[in-house]
Parts: C-alpha cells; structure tokens; sequence
C-alpha cells in the first residue's frame, strides 16, 4: 500500500473514532437529568439555611 | 475579589448557584467513565455533595466544569479500586446488551464502537472522553487527572490503539472503503472479544 493512501486512511478512521466519541458523549448527555440530584441540591440548600 | 473596592457591589455570587448548570455534564461523564447508569448516578451524587461542602476549594474565575470533573473522577477511581471486579461484571453485561447489525454502507457501526468502548480501561475510556469528547485541552486534562501532559498524549494514542486493536481494525486500515467483508470481520473479532 501506498504510504499517502496509508496516511489518508489514518485519517479517516481517526475521525470517525472521533466522531463516535462524541456521540458516546452526546448520548449521555441528552438523556433527561434525574431529579433527584435537584432534590438533593435543594436538600443541602435547606439544611445550611437551618444549620 | 475585587469586589471589595466598590462599596455598591453587590455580595460576590455563591458559586453553588453554578452547579445546576453542569449536572447533565457531570451526568455524562460518569456514564461514559462507568458504562453503568446507577453507577453513575451514585458517582454524580457522591460528587455534588463533595462539591457543595468543598466549594471554598474552587476558586472563583476557573472552570467549574473541570473542577467538578476532577471530583468526580477523584471519586470514580478511589472507589473503583475497591471494587474493580464488580465493575468489570457490570460492563461485561452492558457490552452484551448492546450487539446490532452494524450498517450496510461499512462505516464503523457505532453499536460496536460502544461495545468495543465499554471494553477499554476506565483510565483510557477517561482520557478518551475527555480530551476527544468533552472538549477539554491536553493541558486541562493534564491537570484534572494529575499527570503530566506527555502522559496524556500517550495515553491517548494507547486507548486509540486499543479502540482499533477491539474493532479488529489495524491503525491504518479504512472502514469506509472496506465494504461488507471488513465490517464482518469486526463483527466476528467484537463476538470474540466480548465473550
């Protein structure tokens, strides 16, 4: 194989590694955020208040 | 701060205000790290609450993201070690789950990009998500995993190696012109390689 095709291919198959990362990424990050970690955000709100 | 010097100003904003902002983030990054939800979300809560009592460790101007990232992280790997073989169980069953017919046209499919992700070294899914993912800089992650920058890099360029080495693909190989014949023989090494 010719080394400029060996390179181009490097690059391609580093770009959709990359572009699959992202969409690991992305994924999770569109999933809705339990509430709870806003009750719990609250929670420890209150209790300073009170304390 | 400098807030001090203007007697109008008003009183310096608490930091805590931010943490909202960056729960879906924090969110991701724990799935990506652990591969498991309600692993995550223990690693999320564990986090906030670390943040909430440590806020006077932040300072005020930097990357509250990063910041919150490096807890979480801190967190991930103390307790991981602790139990490393329930967690690699608990992977094993995530990348079972996730087999599908990769896609007609031979682009790497992304079922078994996450198959063959969930398989890495927590160290290496990090800095791969981190560095590729998340958009933070060499530097940053550097800094936030507490190794030097060299480190990172090659780091990197190991997980990356590994991704391909999973996939059955050779660091030079194309998946786009391969056609059926290479997506196949991902098929089969990833069988392989999940069992």
């Amino acid at each position: 194989m010719h080394a400029k095709n060996r390179n181009k291919d490097a690059d391609a198959l580093r770009a959709q590694i990359d572009e699959n990362l992202k969409k690991v990424y992305q994924q999770a990050l569109e999933e809705q955020v339990p509430d709870r970690f806003r009750d719990l955000l609250e929670q420890l709100r209150q209790k300073e208040a009170k304390g | 701060m400098s807030a001090a010097s203007t007697p109008q100003a008003p009183p310096a904003p608490d930091p805590r205000d931010e943490l909202p902002e960056h729960l879906a983030s924090l969110r991701a990054f724990a799935i990506s790290l652990c591969g498991n939800a309600a692993m995550a979300d223990d690693l999320v809560q564990d986090t906030i609450v670390k943040a909430w009592t440590n806020i006077d460790k932040f300072q005020a101007g930097t990357n509250m993201r990063a910041w919150l990232f490096t807890i979480l992280r801190n967190t991930f790997f103390s307790v991981n070690r602790k139990r490393k073989r329930e967690v690699s169980d608990s992977d094993g069953v995530h990348a079972a789950s996730l087999y599908e017919k990769p896609a007609h046209d031979g682009r790497l499919a992304f079922n078994d990009f996450r198959k063959a992700f969930d398989q890495l070294s927590p160290e290496h899914r990090e800095v791969l998500i981190l560095a590729g993912a998340s958009g933070f800089s060499y530097d940053e992650v550097a800094e936030m995993t507490g190794v030097a920058v060299g480190t990172v890099k090659s780091r990197v360029n190991r997980a990356r190696a590994r991704l391909c080495d999973l996939l059955g693909l050779a660091a030079g190989d194309d998946p786009i012109s391969g056609g059926d014949a290479d997506t196949l023989a991902v098929m089969g090494r990833s069988g392989v390689h999940a069992a």
